[in-house]
């Protein structure tokens, strides 16, 4: 098992904030929108250093959401800044027509997605927004692991056209990954390489996989473990290369088992591996996973 | 192209006579709110607006427009065939299958002309705020134009959007509100009353104008001196007063023609009222 070790550990919002300062200083077209949350998602770096291309929203996120499709027909590149749970379910609608279907640039960034909010309960919680976010047409996907790795995905989204759904979050997490990393949009990332079972994390988990393979290793399990950071468009070369090579198949995220990126590696192995899978093997291990995590 | 007051009237009633052989082509689509708004957008297109058909989805140096109440997709076609921006012939496809000429409006199979998708309501204010804020930030002075639904006032989004433009000086935006009083389930002041319209969008901070919308001089005199309130701090808010099935007397005044087509002898009863006057499709 390769070995990750840290000094820092930080929030991946602040990855956001940090990215989006320098997506501003690199293309001028760069603007930001926040629905009062301005803290929160750590936009005040941006909003200091160009207070000409921030529009405070107020509390009214749909709003939010149709102002930046129009901003893009100026040739503006929005970047819309709310927790997941308003960026995604409350304004479902707007982000299907004025965004989605009608092909506008337009950059969906939330913090606070998953479980790993924590104190605030169920209601902000969101464990919805990856399965209603991939479902939209021509919807890209992102769930970066760390700070360095937002911040690089964040820069990445300003330099791609197309609309863009970036989710991170509030809780400090190891820097796990490189502060210079070129961020490939679709590509997965190898973490580590094994033979006995691949296990796929996105997000926050991505570290807790490690951890989990740190102590499988002790048990002689031999772990693979992949970071998804883009759910969609899925790298589906690198998932088909390690589930065939492992036969076995874990997904690490905080999301609902229906519409995640469980999901997304249900049916895509469904549709393409099923007959080689050990789906027993698959239970044991994933019990024995997630009881060690307990 | 630019029309006089005699001309726009004639291109009226030909837009007329296009809405009302589409829908019957198809037997299907929404003529009322399309009369009753005919002579709005032959204003604007014909007379008003500074706008390229060549089309550049930026719109950058040229006045645009947005229609948010997207079911009205019929008018809106016809004056985009006879403005230029695409073959009349096209018009013929309204509702079918593979056609460009969808039921409510999309960006997504290109026809020009059409800068955002419409139909599900309450949406068009938030994108012409946008799309107003965009053309002040590159020092564009050309202005945005939007439409909607009275009934259509009643999705919420309106309202947020509604607060945030005058708060913000959005006032290179003439919006219009298309008050017919009508709705698909009967009057307005049945199904969920406006109330003041003029009272709420003054509150709100809107410059706040009335007008005929069926009355083309009237029209193209609201439309002007809306452009002179323009930039002045404020956007400009056109409560324009229309009959639903305006043109065609047995559409007119009442909601049933909503989304209604007519069969044969209807069309050419309706038909009978309207001069062809640019050659129909």
């Amino acid at each position: 098992m390769k070995k990750y070790t840290y000094t820092e550990k930080k929030d991946t919002r602040s990855g956001f904030g940090a990215g989006l300062l320098a997506a501003g200083k690199k293309n001028p077209e760069v603007v930001a929108l926040c629905a009062d949350l301005v803290g929160s998602l750590k936009m005040q770096d941006f909003i200091n250093e160009f207070p000409d291309r921030f529009i405070q929203m107020g509390i009214a996120e749909a709003n939010m959401i149709g102002v930046a499709a129009g901003l893009t027909i100026g040739g503006k590149i929005p970047f819309t800044g709310t927790f997941a749970n308003f960026s995604t379910g409350r304004v479902y609608d707007q982000i299907r027509q004025s965004v989605a279907y009608s092909d506008k640039n337009v950059k969906i960034c939330a913090s606070h997605a998953g479980l790993t909010l924590g104190e605030d309960g169920a209601t902000h919680q969101i464990l919805e927004d990856i399965g209603l976010m991939k479902m939209l047409p021509g919807m890209t996907v992102i769930n970066p692991c760390d700070y360095n790795q937002t911040k690089a995905a964040t820069e990445a989204i300003a330099e791609f056209h197309g609309p863009v759904y970036l989710r991170f979050g509030r809780p400090v997490v190891p820097i796990f990954t490189a502060p210079d990393q070129k961020f490939e949009i679709g590509k997965a990332w190898m973490v580590n390489e094994g033979a006995d079972v691949s296990i796929f994390a996105t997000g926050h988990l991505v570290w807790e996989a490690i951890l989990a393979g740190e102590k499988l290793a002790e048990e002689g399990i031999d772990v693979e473990i992949i970071n998804i950071h883009t759910i969609k468009p899925l790298d589906e070369e690198a998932v088909l290369k390690s589930a065939r090579k492992t036969g076995c198949v874990v997904t690490c995220e905080e999301h609902n088992r229906y519409g995640g990126l469980g999901e997304v590696l249900r049916n895509y192995c469904l549709l393409t591996l099923l007959p080689q899978w050990n789906l027993l093997q698959l239970t044991i291990l994933l019990g024995k996973v997630v009881s060690q995590k307990n | 192209m630019t029309l006089n007051n005699t001309d726009l009237k004639r291109m009226a009633s030909q837009v007329r006579r296009d809405i009302l052989r589409m829908v019957y082509e198809c037997q299907s689509g929404h003529p009322g709110g399309s009369l009753g708004c005919t002579d709005y957008l032959t204003a604007l297109y014909f007379k008003i607006m500074k706008h390229d058909p060549s089309f550049n989805m930026d719109g950058k140096g040229e006045d645009i427009f947005f229609l948010s109440n997207g079911h009205i997709s019929p008018v809106f076609y016809s004056i985009l065939a006879r403005s230029g921006y695409f073959d009349i012939a096209e018009l013929k496809t309204f509702r079918k299958i593979n056609s460009r000429v969808q039921g409510h409006p999309t960006t997504h199979e290109g026809l020009p002309g059409i800068r955002i998708a419409s139909g599900s309501l309450g949406q068009g204010m938030s994108v012409a705020i946008g799309a107003a804020l965009a053309k002040k930030m590159n020092k564009d002075h050309s202005l945005v134009f939007s439409l909607h639904g009275d009934g259509e006032l009643q999705e919420g989004q309106n309202w947020e959007a509604a607060m945030f433009a005058p708060f913000n000086k959005v006032d290179n935006l003439i919006s219009a509100v298309d008050v017919n009083g009508q709705q698909i389930d009967g009057p307005t002041d049945k199904v969920l009353g406006l109330l003041d319209l003029h009272e709420k969008f003054s509150a709100f901070g809107w410059d706040v104008m009335h007008a005929d919308g069926n009355d083309m001089e009237g029209i193209v005199k609201a439309l002007e001196e809306a452009k002179d309130r323009s930039g002045k701090g404020k956007p400009v808010m056109i409560l324009m007063k229309t009959e639903m099935g305006k043109g065609v007397d047995f559409m007119e005044g009442s909601h049933k023609w909503h989304g209604v087509a007519p069969n044969e002898q209807q069309l050419a009863e309706a038909l009978g009222q309207l001069e062809e006057t640019y050659g129909d499709f």
